[in-house]
């Protein structure tokens, strides 16, 4: 156990973890629900994201949309992106707050090979350890989608915290106390999954007939979820992966690649081993030096 | 005691101060990719100073052994074509392995395991040198994309360690085949050894046919 009991881990990157003690309760997983049909693209969640991580985004360029910052950054762990979407007549506007999908089966934590600098609590929250992390970039790779950023200044990951230390102490993370409208809910995930079904109803009822929940099961659902008002085209806004998974160069290279190259290497010199033992060594014979020395003449004695 | 002839000169000095370098630097490649391959070899990055430093150092020993054994492959890729007798050598293969050698052609500076040790390393660093660059992210982290970036650590991995499979082979068969070391220590080898594994590189360096 750790020193906060909602601290304990479920995993560790490149590490086991022991097990919760015999007898303990489950801790209660939770989520956060994003309603991108509630959002009005304010900024508010990136602001208060800012502040209560204390972090300082340089100014930099606009491209002449509203995302600005245009991308994630090791400042910027959330993002608000802007897509129009036009059908037929109509034009839509769709905002999604972008930012670490907290993945019940995390592929940034399956990928780190540094022992504890990505966790994951045991109510979901998957967290970066700055302290032990090496800057390697392994976690971007494993990432279905690409959030994790490295600093060029300090050679560690960042990437949003689901404001862990709020949670610890009960309270809801920065972006879902800021925001104006009550579009980012926070609760247990069997709470928020109900909720979005109530949200998901009143879409219906207003004509969105393809409203729904985005939980993604290819990473064993996520602790940050989105109701959606076109569910079954998530890539619309903008570029969310329709169906998630770990990417499966990244399980090859995680999965069977470690243990088979390590008995590969392991065979290779027990066989060497094992040549000489049985074999024994090649050894030059004074017959081949008294050949040698006659092809060669007296001049080369 | 029966008269032996002088050592005959195998490498300069110049050439096997580069081998060294190589060896050297493989070695360390080795150690501090292990290290990041496999959580139970975490502990190696200890020997560079922690892991931030591991990760920071080893592509900067990869260009050291990049440019290191491209000095290797000028030196002696003309010496390691492919020939006939280095096809009969494999087809005995068998017998080679269990100290039978009579028989076989006579070769010249190397034999066939020899040169496959050589065209191995040759196209595995090629390989681990280009996708060792798209893995590289304090400098190149902006030229590739994430899926490029997922497949080259899937075959830096596997040529990594397809390297590190002949370095055992090319160590161990420097152990097991007496008298070779010399070679690579002292620059020259018996006249004994020479006639009893590369006699046709031997008549050459004698002069006689």
């Amino acid at each position: 156990m750790s020193v906060m009991q909602a601290l304990d881990l479920r995993r560790r990157s490149a590490s086991s973890v022991p097990p919760p003690p015999a007898g303990a309760k489950a801790a209660v997983p939770v989520a956060k629900l994003i309603d991108v049909s509630k959002c009005i693209g304010c900024k508010a969640c990136q602001t208060a994201c800012l502040e209560w991580n204390q972090l300082d985004q340089p100014i930099g360029y606009t491209d002449g949309t509203y995302n600005n910052p245009t991308d994630l950054t090791t400042a910027s762990w959330t993002v608000m992106r802007y897509t129009e979407y036009e059908h037929g007549d109509d034009l839509e506007w769709l905002i999604r707050k972008d930012g670490c999908m907290h993945c019940d089966d995390p592929g940034c934590l399956k990928a780190c090979p540094a022992p504890g600098a990505i966790v994951q609590y045991t109510n979901g929250i998957v967290d970066f350890i700055s302290d032990n992390c090496i800057g390697c970039g392994y976690c971007v790779k494993g990432c279905p989608f690409n959030i994790p950023r490295i600093s060029q200044v300090t050679s560690k990951a960042y990437k949003c915290t689901l404001c862990s230390d709020r949670v610890v102490v009960g309270q809801a993370p920065a972006c879902a106390k800021a925001c104006p409208t009550q579009a980012i809910y926070f609760g247990t995930k069997d709470d928020m999954i109900a909720h979005a079904g109530k949200r998901i109803t009143d879409l219906k009822s207003r004509g969105y007939q393809n409203a729904g929940l985005y939980n993604p099961p290819g990473v064993n659902g996520t602790h940050v979820m989105y109701v959606l008002q076109h569910a079954d085209k998530p890539s619309l806004y903008a570029g969310l992966p329709d169906n998630p998974h770990i990417s499966p160069l990244v399980g090859i290279w995680k999965g069977v690649m470690k243990p088979l190259s390590l008995a590969a290497i392991a065979f290779a010199g027990a066989f060497g081993f094992m040549h000489y033992v049985t074999k024994g060594p090649n050894r030059v014979t004074e017959h081949d030096e008294e050949k040698a020395a006659e092809v060669a003449g007296s001049d080369r004695a | 005691m029966s008269q032996h002839i002088k050592p005959v000169s195998r490498y300069t000095t110049a050439a096997r101060i580069n081998h060294w370098v190589t060896a050297v630097s493989l070695i360390l490649l080795a150690l501090s990719g292990m290290a990041l391959f496999h959580p139970s070899l975490y502990f190696l990055t200890y020997l560079f100073g922690g892991g931030q430093i591991t990760r920071a150092i080893h592509p900067w020993i990869g260009v050291v052994l990049a440019i290191s054994f491209l000095g290797l492959f000028l030196r002696f890729f003309t010496l390691n074509f492919w020939n006939r007798d280095d096809t009969v050598w494999m087809k005995n293969l068998g017998s080679v392995i269990n100290n039978k050698e009579e028989g076989l052609p006579e070769l010249g500076k190397y034999n066939a395991g020899q040169k496959l040790v050589f065209w191995g390393q040759s196209i595995l660093i090629l390989l681990l040198l280009g996708s060792g660059f798209v893995l590289w992210d304090t400098y190149f982290a902006a030229y590739t994309t994430i899926d490029q970036k997922r497949l080259s650590a899937v075959i830096h991995a596997l040529c990594a360690i397809g390297a590190i499979l002949i370095w055992i082979v090319h160590v161990y068969a420097a152990i097991w085949v007496k008298g070779t070391m010399s070679a690579m220590t002292r620059g020259s080898v018996s006249g004994g050894w020479a006639w009893k594994h590369h006699r046709k590189w031997f008549r050459q360096e004698v002069g006689k046919p």
